[in-house]
């Protein structure tokens, strides 16, 4: 069977679990070869074999981080070239898009971004989106090239099947094109306990209705109850209540998680281009006539600061 | 200095989007098309670096005849010039084709920054900044919520998943904004009324050297094999809190199994 490539996503070796998702995926399409891009390598070889990497292509050279998104593309079309897969995925991460479409260009391959799911039809693979916030589902195919595909995170339960993940180390010649933009400083802000955004099976959003940084606790707490992760609306961010890497929306992540609670938020387009295609659906919102409401599942008007804590202690009672 | 910025027509935001059943393609007829929001941060913080440095900029936009609000936009705004790229032609590219159009026209331009959104609202790709960034062989500084340029180099934050890096690159560059860089100014009255007299050059596939074969629906390398309109989700419950409105949610967690 031919190799699918699958891009790791993960921070100084701490795999994400979308990587997981699309290992799993891979293994439906062929014999699944990661490529680990960066430092830290020994954490994250285990997971890569618990969850069926048959191979993992390492590329350490610190360059290849060093400068914006251009050397990725290059060391994966090297790959490409030598390995031939059938098929590369990559994390539907804003990074990783980009990733995908210069490789796109790199080795004359069509792309698809943000794919929800794929399936093999003969020897064609057809990817799935689903498009304008979920209101239509589209099913399309790469016709040249090397289908590169980018696949949304939480759109396939990972699944362990155990391989030899067996390492092949590789590097690449960077052009002088791919070291145009050089990363200068790089600024982490800590992140807590709390599962990621993208990847947590519950949200639980706060808008400008939390009214400030301190009232994010209320939040936070429920979030603690049930082992979600914390979102903010645009409004919360700019505020300066939450950072923006928190943000659900057009502009901040797309997530799809389980259960999404959105407290003290409209729902304007924008937010819900990022949380549309969520399971289940609860808002609390003061005003009757918030937009968040034609979406929900299951709504309270009412006021979050009363709502949301009785929810909580409720929640810990009947643990 | 001279500036590009590029804006895209998409369909209103709030309006329904749909595929049109025939060309599984976004059906732009059936809406009013404005600018694409996030565009508009663009040609702000172009304007705002030609005022700070001095300099042009000329907006460009390919799009369906007929398809000039957004470009019209930018120019009330206080954009110089237009350049406007239709042709039946361009229909149904996906963004590899639509980044071989742009940078050919791109092509027909001097200029020592481009400027673009970071996402446009419709399809939701992202990519355009990217790929236009490979094709013309310059820096890629996406997703920027600040930039500064100082002579010939340009420093930008790169908004990313857990922070942001900062970048350093040489001009000239492809940069990609968010929305938190600026307040994208409203066009006055004085702005609208100049924006009639001023120039907009108007381009066929053909005056941007464009090879038709490598654009639109056949020149594209992905293909939309169907499309289908999902069901509307099912109305929800909405009870009003009336002293035990959280432990009433609780139940309904309770119901789907998430307590
Ligand atoms: C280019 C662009 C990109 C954007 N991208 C995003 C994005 O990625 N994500 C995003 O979220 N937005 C985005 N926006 C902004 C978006 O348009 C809205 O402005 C934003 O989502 C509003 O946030 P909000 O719902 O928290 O605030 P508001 O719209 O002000 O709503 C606050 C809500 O809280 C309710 N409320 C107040 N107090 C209480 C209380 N005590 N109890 C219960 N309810 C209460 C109010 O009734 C109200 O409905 C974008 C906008 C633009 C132009
Ligand atoms: N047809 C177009 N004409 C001009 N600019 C475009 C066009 N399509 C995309 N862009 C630019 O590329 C950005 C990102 O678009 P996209 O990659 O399609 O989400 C937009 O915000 C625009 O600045």
């Amino acid at each position: 069977m031919a190799e699918i490539l699958v891009l790791v996503d993960h921070a100084d070796g701490a795999v994400k679990k979308v990587t997981l998702e699309l290992l799993t995926k891979a293994r439906e399409l062929g014999t699944p070869a990661a490529v680990f891009i960066g430092s830290g390598y020994d954490e994250a070889k285990d997971k890569l074999a618990e969850y069926g990497a048959a191979k993992v292509y390492v590329a350490q050279d610190p360059e290849l981080t060093g400068y914006v998104v251009a050397p990725k593309a290059e060391l994966l079309a090297k790959l490409i070239a030598e390995a031939q897969p059938a098929a590369v995925l990559v994390p539907a991460t804003a990074e990783g898009k980009e990733v995908a479409g210069r490789l796109a260009i790199k080795t004359d391959s069509g792309v698809i971004t943000d794919a929800g799911d794929l399936r093999l039809d003969g020897d064609r693979l057809v990817a799935e989106q689903s498009i304008f916030g979920g209101s239509s589902i589209v099913h399309s195919a790469v016709t040249t090239g090397t289908p590169i595909i980018t696949m949304r995170p939480n759109s396939t339960p990972p699944a362990a099947a155990p391989a030899a993940a067996e390492r092949v180390e590789v590097s690449v010649e960077l052009s002088d094109a791919a070291k145009l933009a050089k990363v200068v400083n790089r600024v982490v802000v800590p992140k807590g306990d709390r599962p990621e955004l993208t990847e947590a099976a519950v949200v639980i959003s706060g808008g400008r209705g939390v009214g400030s940084a301190e009232n994010f606790s209320v939040i936070e707490a429920l979030a603690d109850q049930l082992g979600a992760a914390v979102g903010a609306s645009r409004a919360a961010v700019d505020s300066g209540w939450y950072p923006h890497q928190s943000q659900v929306g057009q502009t901040g992540k797309t997530v799809s998680p389980q259960l999404y609670i959105a407290a003290g938020i409209s729902g304007a387009i924008q937010h819900r281009a990022g949380m549309q295609t969520s399971k289940t659906i609860v808002a609390v919102n003061k005003d009757p006539e918030a937009p968040i409401f034609e979406l929900v599942d299951y709504g309270v008007v009412g006021d979050l600061f009363k709502v949301i804590p009785q929810l909580t202690e409720e929640i810990a009672k009947r643990k | 200095m001279k500036i590009v910025v590029l804006v895209k027509q998409v369909p209103d935001t709030w309006a329904e989007k749909r595929l049109d059943p025939d060309t599984l393609t976004v059906d732009r007829a059936s809406v009013d098309g404005l600018i694409n929001e996030m565009d508009e941060f663009a040609v702000e913080e172009a304007l705002q670096l030609a005022e700070k440095h001095g300099g042009e900029v000329t907006v460009v936009c390919m799009g369906p005849e007929g398809a000039t609000d957004a470009y019209k936009k930018a120019l009330q705004m206080g954009v110089d010039k237009a350049v406007f790229l239709t042709d039946p032609a361009l229909a149904g590219s996906d963004a590899v084709g639509t980044s071989y159009a742009l940078a050919q026209v791109l092509g027909t331009l001097e200029y020592d920054l481009v400027i673009l959104g970071s996402e446009a609202s419709d399809a939701r790709t992202s990519i355009v900044p990217a790929l236009l960034a490979e094709r013309l062989g310059l820096p890629q500084l996406t997703f920027a919520s600040k930039v500064e340029v100082d002579g010939t180099s340009i420093k930008i934050n790169r908004q990313t998943d857990y922070g942001h890096d900062v970048v350093e690159a040489g001009l000239p560059a492809v940069v990609s904004v968010v929305e938190k860089i600026n307040e994208p100014r409203y066009p006055s009255f004085k702005g609208i009324m100049a924006a009639k007299k001023k120039p907009v050059q108007t381009l066929d596939a053909a005056a941007a050297a464009i090879d038709t074969a490598r654009v639109g629906a056949v020149g594209s390398w992905s293909k939309v094999l169907d499309a289908t309109v999902t069901p509307p989700r099912s109305k929800g419950t909405i009870v009003t809190d009336e002293g035990s409105g959280g432990v009433e949610l609780a139940d309904f967690l309770a119901t789907k199994k998430f307590v």
